[in-house]
Formats: C-alpha cells, sequence, structure tokens
C-alpha cells in the first residue's frame, strides 16, 4: 500500500473518514469520550494501529482529547464532521422529493383500486 | 408524520448508498408504480423536467431507458439492464448515466442497484442500495444529487413564489 500517498491525502475530513477503521473509532466515539484502550478493546486492532488512526482524525478535527489525570481521553467532534453530513443531504434532499412525488402517484393508485372495489385491504 | 416522510441516506461502505424510505402505500402499489412507464414518468423526473422517453422492459436481460429535457433544453437520460426481478419484492439494475465524461467507460461508472420492498405497518419500507464501481464513483453521483437537490430547491422556490 501506498503509504506515503495516503498520508497527502488524508488531509481532509472526507478522506480521514474514507478509512472504515476510522470510521468504527468514530462510532465507538460516538456514545461519550472514551480512553484509547476503550477502542483497542472495541475495535480489537493493536494500540499502535487505534493511536495512527487516531492522529488521522485529530489532524482533520474530527476527534478531540483531553487529558483526565494519567489517561487521555478522546471524544468525536462533531462540528468537523459537518460537511459530510451536508454534502450527503442535499443527496438525501433530491431523493425525498421524488419519493414525494411517488407518494402523489401512490396516493391515485390506492383511490383507483377503492374505486374499482379492488380495495381488500391488501 | 411529515418527518417520517423525509428519505434516509447512508453511506454504508466506500462503495455504497442506501436510501430508505417508508411509504404510505401497500406494496403491489408501489410495485405498479414502479414498473409501469405512464407512472414512473410522472414521478422519477419530475423535478428535472419533462419526461421524453421511459421505457421498461421487465425482465432478466431486458433494457430499461429514461430520457427527460431540463426547462433549458439539456437531455439527461439513463439507462441499464435488468439482472434480478422478485415480482412485487426486487430488483437489482444496473444504471448507467448517459452524460459521462468523454474517456469515461460505462463499467467505470455503472452501478448496481438493488431495491427491495417489504411490508411495514400496512405501509411498504422502500430500500435502494446503490453499489458502485469505486469510491470516485460513488463519490460523484452524490455531487450530481447536489446538483439536483439544489436545482429542486430553486424549482420549488417558483413553484411556491409562482402560487402566492
Amino acid at each position: 500500500m501506498p503509504a506515503m500517498a495516503r498520508a497527502s491525502t488524508t488531509a481532509d475530513v472526507f478522506n480521514a473518514v474514507a478509512e472504515p477503521r476510522r470510521r468504527e473509532i468514530l462510532d465507538a466515539l460516538a456514545g461519550g469520550e472514551r480512553p484509547v484502550g476503550d477502542l483497542v478493546a472495541a475495535l480489537g486492532l493493536a494500540q499502535p494501529q487505534i493511536s495512527k488512526h487516531l492522529r488521522v482524525l485529530r489532524e482533520v478535527g474530527a476527534v478531540g482529547v483531553r487529558g483526565d489525570g494519567r489517561q487521555r481521553l478522546y471524544r468525536v467532534n462533531g462540528h468537523a464532521l459537518r460537511p459530510i453530513h451536508d454534502w450527503v443531504r442535499r443527496y438525501e434532499r433530491a431523493w425525498s422529493e421524488r419519493l414525494d412525488r411517488l407518494d402523489d402517484v401512490l396516493e391515485e393508485l390506492k383511490r383507483t383500486e377503492a374505486e374499482e372495489g379492488d380495495g381488500d385491504g391488501r | 408524520m411529515a418527518g417520517s416522510r423525509t428519505a434516509t441516506v447512508t453511506l454504508p461502505t466506500d462503495e455504497e448508498i442506501l436510501i430508505t424510505r417508508v411509504l404510505d402505500a401497500p406494496r403491489h402499489l408501489v410495485w405498479k408504480a414502479w414498473t409501469t412507464p405512464e407512472l414512473v414518468s410522472r414521478w422519477w423526473h419530475a423535478k428535472r423536467g419533462e419526461v421524453t422517453v421511459c421505457e421498461i422492459d421487465l425482465r432478466v436481460g431486458g433494457r430499461w431507458r429514461q430520457v427527460a429535457v431540463t426547462p433549458d433544453g439539456m437531455e439527461v437520460g439513463f439507462h441499464g439492464e435488468y439482472l434480478e426481478i422478485v415480482p412485487g419484492e426486487r430488483i437489482v439494475s444496473t444504471e448507467v448515466y448517459e452524460g459521462l465524461w468523454a474517456g469515461v467507460a460505462e463499467e467505470d461508472a455503472a452501478t448496481v442497484n438493488t431495491m427491495t420492498l417489504t411490508e411495514e405497518d400496512g405501509g411498504t419500507m422502500l430500500t435502494i442500495l446503490v453499489r458502485a464501481p469505486s469510491r470516485a464513483a460513488r463519490d460523484a453521483i452524490i455531487e450530481s444529487g447536489m446538483e439536483d437537490g439544489l436545482q429542486d430547491a430553486l424549482d420549488l422556490l417558483e413553484e411556491v413564489a409562482a402560487a402566492a
């Protein structure tokens, strides 16, 4: 794998979350702050790998960290993930509007079926 | 109720898009609206312009094609082939946008779409899983949806304004 090339393309949040393991880390952090040891247990990866992924996520701001006594707690930074959410939302809206039109067609089909006495509640 | 009518879009993997929505109609009617050309042409491209072609040869190996002309005269066409059909329940088909950039091969852009209907609380759960050949192709589809979404919003605004 071209590790060098990857390193140069992870600078934005879209690329950072393209890696499935990093999405798993974000999922695991969605419930709240967790130390790296929890992530090791949750994902079944070795700590150096988890730490590497956390570093990429921190570089794009998707994950934040704070010290708490001896341990460091990681958390999701939802604000940094916002561009991805917005990106998909527009596509979602296009589908919503298309299916709203489908709703209109379905309402008409339901009426027609009821009028034809074929509306047996199927 | 209005909130539950929003389609939900998620990205299960790097190459996939999953669209889900509950429809307030029995499954056999959703199937009819989805597979009858006169009905499909009323909702599929509704916001993009007038549908000029809607062909559905609903059998395995059969082709489908839809073309719409946008208000500014641009033709937007899609076509594909049916790979699997379970009447009333499931359609697996390919889909390719006909306006690909020169030099982009169909096989690098065609998606495999699985449409599934399941009964749910008197309504029908519609799920569409779009599987693209690469993350780049998947992302391009979402980008195009972005334009549609924007255009839809503008069209909607016009309608509302005209009705006021």
